[in-house]
């Protein structure tokens, strides 16, 4: 069979030997300790046999809480991947200096900051985000599970297998060299033949349509599932932030795929939508993708903002003040998310009056963000200021915002923009604003919500640590970029000539290793939480003083998260119980109606990859069965009738004695 | 929390001492109103972003936990005056820099002609601006002076005080044309046409560069731009005629084919009609323009009849690089007849050979096979 190339190419498409990077010394090194290091995983769970409990209680799992986990996980893996790329560009960028080419060729450093900005934002960002929402809203509005629990399973399963693909890239073939949003012509089958393009597409619209499907499922939510008396008015912050979020989600998603789609075709059959030639336009792509890709951003940084406040709060002991005007602020930048689009390229020669309506809009944004950061600032006023780790994320946050929003602002300004755009001062903005808006907003969110889902606080020390290291390593890392935007430095180079420029690149260098630091004390933290979890457990279910229903139930909650459902009285609905003197029902529980665990979203996402795989080397036959596949796992999926089940009275009964007691000997203690 | 208002203040501090910071000192008025721009909007900013990064620390140090004295009110969450305040500080400061910017971007609108010089320094009447039409190649730079008749790669002059009118686009991939020192960026971009109105005010040698990532060799791709005398100007122009080549339509294929850091090369004269065919994509002789295409169009089209107008592409970079697995070979649109040619014809002035002399794909000629079509056999390995 292997004399003969034809039946070769049928049966592997494109894909031969050459395609395994075996001339990258890295690659190859990566690959053995990453080989290494999944056999010592799959051989530690199969001895300890954990298999079976990973598949029944995990894997297929349709509680929201535990997706949420898995999600959480998720982003935590690939946060090391897309940091690796990191400190993989700065090491780069520090030596590539007098003549030196530095230690990465084009070809690797190309696809190493399409990787970094494709895994950071799709693959860290949006499942951290959705991960908090998934395991926080429904806690938050007093509902049992999601509207849509398989729907949320598959969704999580098809965002992982986009990670999949992705991480596939770095040992099958190559990934994209075309930046992470691709622009056309370059990303086209003329100047991009090489796998790694398509890659990048069916990994985005794989993970994509689990993205769209949990804004669709979370929006459902928490329009129809509120409990009695939470009116919209009294919704929780953070659920209002959700919301916003999922509506940017429904509206925004499914312009990213359309585009993706038009270049999939472009690449495929040889359609001409954004080639240069046969009246094809290269620049539909670049608007069409910040249509989606600036929403995108608001996707990332409303539930930071919604977390802020619900931290705020918490910890300052005090109402949020502004409730009404933090959710109109919320409302108008989500409609203003998408009026600001071509702010992304203004130096495209639009004119400028289009220039100036943009800049114009986009400024308009910073002032429902600027009233809520006041409003963040009204709450800490006359409050009780509890310095624990959410709260530290939250100041930091703040103090590191303004300025990010300050350099946003200035770059929303046309003129000021056309010697600033694709510089590195535009590197250092957006880091500014998602590493210090989204990414601590997260961090507040995962210490604040952490004793919640597994019942132990996460030890402060190596928190205070990681907090420390982070956000000075955030100053070194970026600072310096501001400067070398001024001094006219583009974005992506590879190698400089100026030797006066390296000196800046070795403290930004440095800023990258200390957060490398922070990001190892995290991960030793975690470790080290769980090892003396006995002396960090929650027993109340409620360790910050909370204010909302969430810190009502058992750390962590029972499946079914409420045995009765809460009536709603007052915003900071929990506070108000706590107030009037709540007192936590013991007896008269009923059976429970839950959705069954189900499998089908792993295999539909593991399917998914399989084709994703097929398309992108152009085996045709599998691709073919594949699609077949997903098709009749779906529809056989509807014939599944074992659909529900009933958590009995008396197991009940039994799990909130439990909690009865743990509440009394918190109480003795 | 005085550690990170430390660390904040640094960056500013470090702009202090970065004289070369090219984007604060530049060199052009063009890139001076940018540099006022950015100050301006800055200090805009800072009136309240500061009072809100000290209002911050102090109230995370007056109201924390262990300060017992300071005054705690659990239940207060609403003022309307702080709320009007809240909003109206913002939106005032917003207003102020929206007026600015609305000016500012039709005042510095890179299209609009230059209204002055220099501060105080008005354009006389009898100066033209210097002409300069700029390809962005993979990956170095074509620069052609319609005025002088010459061309240069990768190094470009202008005299000091004479406004430069750019047109500029691109071969291949999108390219942004940026140099620092004399005014802000424009992208190039393959079948469009930007332009870009600048001065320089200073003599010097200064950088540029592309400024979007246009694929392996952009690192390399860099460009001296010298800002000379009158006399010094009209020297580099005598220089380029006395020392360079000719490039015509055949050169310029060649030297559109990728190359990395590539030296300065000068050339005496130039296809007049180059930067325009390389601008409508048809510098391949026979090869519709898309001008034409486009008047075609408006009167129309060719209907069912233009579908059988192409040809199979041989040379252009579509077969180097790569085609659609499911689409048709790659192909062009064949001229009719434009203009150009026929007083071309008319002026019997050689002309190239055809670089292809295979069958057209069209009616009545044999289509490609099934293999061919699928795209099968001819696509090269990916290495």
């Amino acid at each position: 069979m292997f004399d003969n190339p034809e039946l070769i190419k049928l049966v592997f498409g494109r894909l031969t030997l050459e395609s395994f990077p075996l001339h990258e010394p890295i690659l190859v090194v990566t690959f053995i300790v990453v080989a290494l290091g999944g056999i010592a995983v799959v051989g530690a769970l199969t001895y300890f046999r954990l298999w079976g409990y990973l598949w029944h209680e995990w894997f297929t799992t349709v509680d929201h809480k535990r997706i949420g986990i898995m999600y959480m996980i998720l982003g935590i893996i690939m946060l090391l991947r897309g940091f690796a790329d990191a400190i993989m560009i700065r090491l780069q960028q520090a030596m590539a200096f007098n003549g030196s080419e530095g230690y990465l060729n084009a070809h690797h450093f190309d696809q190493i900051f399409t990787a970094h900005g494709v895994i950071m934002i799709f693959f860290v960002a949006m499942p951290l985000v959705t991960g908090l929402m998934n395991f926080v809203v429904p806690l938050q509005i007093g509902a049992r599970d999601v509207s849509f629990p398989f729907l949320n399973n598959f969704s999580f399963w098809m965002t992982a297998a986009g990670a999949a693909l992705v991480m596939m890239s770095l040992f099958v073939g190559e990934f994209a060299r075309t930046g992470w949003l691709a622009y056309p012509p370059l990303s086209g089958i003329g100047y991009s033949p090489d796998a790694g393009m398509d890659y990048y597409i069916w990994a985005l619209q794989i993970a994509g349509i689990g993205t769209l499907l949990s804004g669709v499922n979370l929006l459902a939510t928490i329009v129809k599932m509120r409990a009695p008396g939470m009116t919209m008015m009294k919704l929780p912050i953070f659920t209002w932030t959700a919301l916003c979020t999922n509506v940017l989600i429904v509206a925004a998603f499914p312009v990213l795929t359309a585009v993706l789609a038009l270049l999939t075709l472009d690449r495929y059959v040889g359609t001409n939508f954004f080639t240069n030639d046969f009246g094809g336009n290269p620049m539909m792509y670049v608007n069409l993708i910040w249509i989606w890709g600036h929403p995108e951003v608001y996707i990332l940084i409303l539930p930071a903002f919604g977390i802020f406040s619900e931290v705020t709060s918490t910890f300052a002991s005090k109402r949020l003040f502004g409730y009404t005007s933090m959710v109109y602020a919320t409302i108008v930048i989500t409609i203003l998310a998408y009026l600001v689009w071509l702010h992304h390229f203004f130096t495209m020669g639009s004119g400028a009056s289009v220039n100036s309506f943009f800049g114009i809009t986009t400024m308009i944004i910073s002032i429902p963000t600027g009233a809520k950061i006041f409003n963040w600032l009204f709450t800490m006023y006359r409050g009780r200021i509890r310095f624990e780790l959410p709260m530290m994320w939250t100041i930091a946050f703040m103090l590191t915002f303004v300025i990010g929003g300050m350099t946003g602002v200035l770059l929303a300004v046309p003129p000021a923009d056309f010697v600033l755009h694709n510089s590195l001062f535009l590197v250092a903005h957006f880091h500014n604003v998602i590493i210090g808006g989204v990414l601590f907003g997260l961090f507040a969110g995962i210490y604040y919500w952490f004793p919640k889902a597994f019942g132990f606080r996460l030890d402060p020390f190596w928190g205070k640590m990681s907090f420390w290291f982070w956000v000075v390593g955030f100053y070194f890392a970026f600072m310096p970029l501001y400067i070398l935007g001024l001094m006219g430095v583009t974005r992506r180079l590879r190698t400089f000539e100026d030797p006066s420029l390296q000196i800046w690149f070795i403290i930004a260098g440095f800023g990258a290793f200390l957060v490398a630091i922070g990001i190892l004390s995290f991960l030793i933290q975690i470790f080290v939480s769980i090892r003396n979890r006995e002396a960090l457990r929650d027993l109340t279910g409620d360790p910050w003083d909370g204010r909302t229903l969430e810190w009502s139930t058992a750390s962590p909650p029972p499946a079914y998260n409420f045995a009765f459902t809460p009536v709603i009285h007052d915003l900071d609905s929990w506070y108000d119980m706590k107030k009037r003197g709540y007192k936590r029902p013991e007896k008269g529980f009923r059976a429970i109606h839950m959705p069954s665990n189900t499998g089908t979203g792993i295999i539909l996402a593991g399917i998914s990859i399989v084709f994703g795989f097929a398309m992108i080397w152009y085996i045709w036959w599998l691709a073919a069965v594949t699609a077949i596949a997903l098709v009749a796992v779906s529809i056989g999926h509807t014939f599944n009738y074992k659909r529900d089940f009933h958590i009995s009275a008396d197991e009940v009964v039994s799990s909130e004695n439990a909690r009865t007691e743990l509440l009394a000997a918190g109480l003795k203690s | 929390m005085n550690r990170f208002f430390a660390i904040a203040l640094l960056p500013l501090l470090a702009l202090l001492s970065a004289c070369n910071a090219v984007v604060m000192s530049p060199s052009g008025d063009v890139a001076v109103q940018q540099r006022d721009l950015i100050i301006i909007s800055t200090v805009l900013m800072l009136v309240i972003i500061i009072p809100v990064m000290v209002l911050t620390v102090f109230f995370a140090w007056k109201y924390r936990q262990s300060n017992t004295d300071a005054p705690y009110d659990p239940e207060w969450d609403h003022s309307t005056q702080l709320e009007l305040i809240i909003w109206a500080a913002p939106l005032l400061i917003i207003i102020c820099l929206g007026a600015v910017t609305w000016m500012a971007t039709h005042l510095l609108d890179p299209y609009r002609p230059l209204g002055r010089i220099s501060p105080g320094k008005a354009i006389s009447e009898t100066v033209k601006p210097l002409q300069v039409e700029v390809v962005a190649l993979d990956w170095k730079w074509l620069f052609i002076y319609p005025e002088y008749g010459i061309a240069s790669v990768n190094e470009m002059a202008a005299p000091v005080d004479r406004p430069i009118a750019f047109r500029l686009t691109s071969s291949a991939v999108m390219n942004s044309f940026y140099i620092p020192a004399l005014a802000g960026q424009i992208y190039t971009m393959p079948g469009m046409q930007t332009k870009l109105s600048a001065v320089i005010n200073h003599p010097g040698e200064y950088e540029g560069f592309s400024a979007n990532y246009s694929g392996a060799g952009f690192s390399g791709m860099r460009f001296a731009f010298h800002g000379l005398p009158d006399e010094g100007f009209e020297k580099w122009i005598a220089d380029v005629k006395s020392k360079g080549t000719t490039l015509d339509r055949m050169t310029y294929l060649q030297l559109e084919q990728p190359s990395e850091k590539v030296p300065v090369q000068h050339y005496a004269s130039v296809d007049p009609e180059l930067f325009s065919a390389v601008l409508n994509r048809c510098v391949e002789r026979g090869k519709m323009c898309m001008s034409e295409m486009d008047e075609i169009d408006a009167k129309g089209g060719l209907g069912m009849a233009g579908i059988y107008n192409t040809r199979s592409l041989e040379y252009d970079k579509y077969t180097r690089r790569g085609g659609a697995v499911f689409g048709p070979d790659p192909a062009f649109v064949v001229g009719i007849c434009t203009t150009e040619e026929a007083l071309q014809a008319s002026m019997n002035i050689q002309t190239l050979p055809p670089l292809n002399t295979s069958p057209f794909v069209g009616a009545g000629l044999p289509r490609p096979s099934p293999t061919q079509l699928f795209g099968l056999q001819r696509r090269p390995s990916n290495s």
